[in-house]
């Protein structure tokens, strides 16, 4: 009796092991195609799948700059990769600190309509930015604002998810009583934001800053749509599409390493930061 | 107390300061962009002939014409069926699995080892630049990718491959979906799972209920909430979907559906930039409009039934 049910629950762990490791694999195997690919030359990509890494990686990296080689001739890898960053480091800093600042004076302060901003807010995270494309075409021309990085940076001053999560936890993580200890010792409302409360949000702000930042390196759409004919301002998402509108030029070994240095980054943030991020993923599904 | 609370009625402006950057950037873009679109959708440019000056009509011209007219060939209606298919077909297997899966990881009776790694390896794919992926299962599968090569090699596939073929790009495309998003799902549905109240779990032991009948009678009714989070959030994202249609095929396949020929992979957000993309030979702001408008009230729907489903559980 105890026999066999101990075979069948070894028998059941063996199977779902085995599932769960063929998933890891299904996960990660596009991954290791990318990283052999990257290392052989075209000829060798275009006969067929290759498991075992070859040696020419800086051959094709150095065709990436060579302005006789190169697949996207219109700007580099390296441009578009110190674009990303201009962008996405602002737009980070930006929708922290203000989701944090929002979030505090709904949370610390009580004042007229504040109960309505907070719904207000609830209300707008669903609505995706996507359908008023056009609209947000027309402010950039307005303010002068078209092909330029403002656009893509200063939107994320209005992130209702920051808001909603940084409030979430300054309701169970921010004592009001260190705020009132601050006041006695006469310090300005806007200090004690600043100085007192906003060292004790590290955690919950170093979760959203993850998500911030991947959200705006990753995005294709709204750069491809207000940066314009600047070519010189492309993202690394840009880059990756203009590696694709530029296919007929055929070098493989090429396409495959500029693939894998475009997430090289975020694979290697991800190594470090994994534990956080699915910590942060499931915060975000327990927040009904 | 009755002091304290004075207090903060005293300081209540400050809390009205610190709101005001979000709201100014708020209305800056996203409320005036939304208005400005909805109104944008009644200006209708007409062209009389091949060089006459385009007219501009305030009306409902554009839905006229393109959105419920011959003008537009019912595109965005076959662009949101796309959109609604290549959603299903990649969230009714992702939500299976990572049920499946967060049943396993968190089931006491048998203890799974190496949970948190599979976690963080079945999560990856989310984390990493869509178009990237996309231009890289486009390098995996088009007529002259390694994959279809192979494929072909095997006998499996005809010479001319999978990617131009509708159905299966667009099944392609929903996998690399479900792919990059099970992972997601999952540890939301884990993260669910182990917030129910565990005497829960001990009561029906101490009963002798199975692991299964513990999954069905006890986890499943108490993740409703969750599920229903997750179905809508992932339909509103799914609606949005652009950068793996996009940059996968360009939504150029074609599949036969009854009399008419329709694009397996243009999404509604595909159709809006083609004709938002300033200075492209496509560009028609007024159409581009009227699209994100239909697309704008189909989410709102979405979103409405969600509120209204966990009202009524309040």
């Amino acid at each position: 009796m105890n026999k066999t049910y101990s075979n069948k629950t070894s028998g059941k762990k063996i199977f779902r092991t085995i599932v769960c490791i063929f998933l890891c694999f299904l996960a990660l195997f596009p991954f290791y195609i990318l990283i052999v690919n990257a290392t052989l030359r075209h000829a060798d990509i275009a006969s067929g799948i290759k498991l075992i890494p070859g040696k020419y990686f800086f051959t094709n990296f150095q065709s990436l700059f060579d302005p006789k080689k190169r697949i996207v001739s219109t700007f580099t890898l390296f441009e578009a990769f110190r674009n990303s960053i201009i962008i996405t480091v602002p737009t980070t800093i930006l929708q922290i600190y203000f989701g944090s600042l929002t979030a505090y004076a709904l949370t610390v302060y009580r004042f007229k309509g504040r109960d309505l901003a907070w719904g207000f807010i609830y209300a707008i995270m669903m609505i995706p930015t996507q359908v008023s494309i056009v609209g947000l075409i027309k402010v950039c021309k307005i303010t002068n604002m078209y092909g330029t990085f403002w656009p893509l940076i200063f939107p994320a001053i209005a992130a209702p998810t920051t808001v909603y999560f940084m409030k979430q936890y300054m309701e169970s993580g921010l004592s009001l009583e260190i705020i009132e200890a601050a006041r006695i010792d006469g310090c300005s409302e806007f200090g004690i934001f600043n100085i007192i409360a906003l060292p004790l949000l590290k955690p919950a702000m170093a979760t959203q800053a993850i998500f911030a930042f991947v959200a705006s390196w990753n995005n294709l759409y709204n750069p491809t749509m207000l940066l314009g004919s600047h070519t010189e301002l492309s993202t690394l998402p840009m880059y990756a599409q203009a590696i694709r509108n530029n296919d007929k030029r055929q070098d493989y070994g090429q396409v495959y390493t500029a693939l894998l240095c475009a997430i090289l980054p975020i694979i290697i943030a991800y190594l470090f930061l994994s534990k956080y991020i699915v910590a942060g993923v499931a915060l975000g599904g327990v927040k009904e | 107390m009755s002091k304290n609370k004075k207090k903060t009625v005293e300081y209540g402006k400050y809390g009205l300061f610190f709101i005001i950057p979000f709201f100014i950037a708020f209305i800056v873009f996203q409320f005036y962009p939304l208005i400005y679109t909805i109104f944008k959708s009644f200006l209708y440019d007409s062209k009389a002939g091949r060089h006459a000056a385009v007219t501009t009509t305030f009306g409902l011209g554009n839905y006229i014409n393109y959105v419920f007219g011959e003008a537009g060939n019912g595109e965005l209606w076959q662009a949101l069926a796309i959109t609604v298919v290549l959603w299903l077909l990649n969230f009714i297997p992702q939500i299976l699995l990572s049920l499946l899966l967060a049943a396993w990881f968190t089931d006491a009776q048998y203890k799974l080892k190496g949970t948190g790694v599979y976690k963080v390896i079945m999560y990856m794919p989310n984390i990493i630049t869509a178009a990237t992926i996309a231009v890289l299962f486009y390098n995996f599968f088009n007529v002259n990718g390694m994959i279809t090569k192979t494929l072909i090699d095997a006998g499996i596939v005809s010479k001319d491959g999978l990617i131009d073929k509708g159905w299966w790009s667009l099944l392609i495309i929903a996998f690399i979906q479900f792919w990059m998003w099970y992972g997601n799902t999952m540890i939301v549905l884990i993260a669910g799972i182990m917030g129910i109240n565990p005497s829960l779990y001990e009561a029906a032991m101490v009963d002798g209920a199975t692991s299964r009948q513990q999954f069905f009678k006890i986890t499943l009714p108490l993740l409703r909430p969750i599920l229903q989070y997750t179905m809508v959030t992932s339909a509103i994202g799914g609606l949005q979907m652009f950068d793996i249609p996009q940059l996968f095929n360009k939504g150029i396949p074609l599949i036969q559906i009854g009399d008419s020929t329709v694009k397996s992979t243009t999404t509604v957000v595909m159709l809006i930039k083609q004709y938002a993309s300033l200075g492209s030979t496509t560009e028609n702001l007024g159409r581009a409009s009227a699209y994100s408008v239909i697309l704008f009230l189909v989410t709102l729907c979405v979103s409405m039934i969600f509120y209204k489903m966990t009202a009524e559980k309040n």
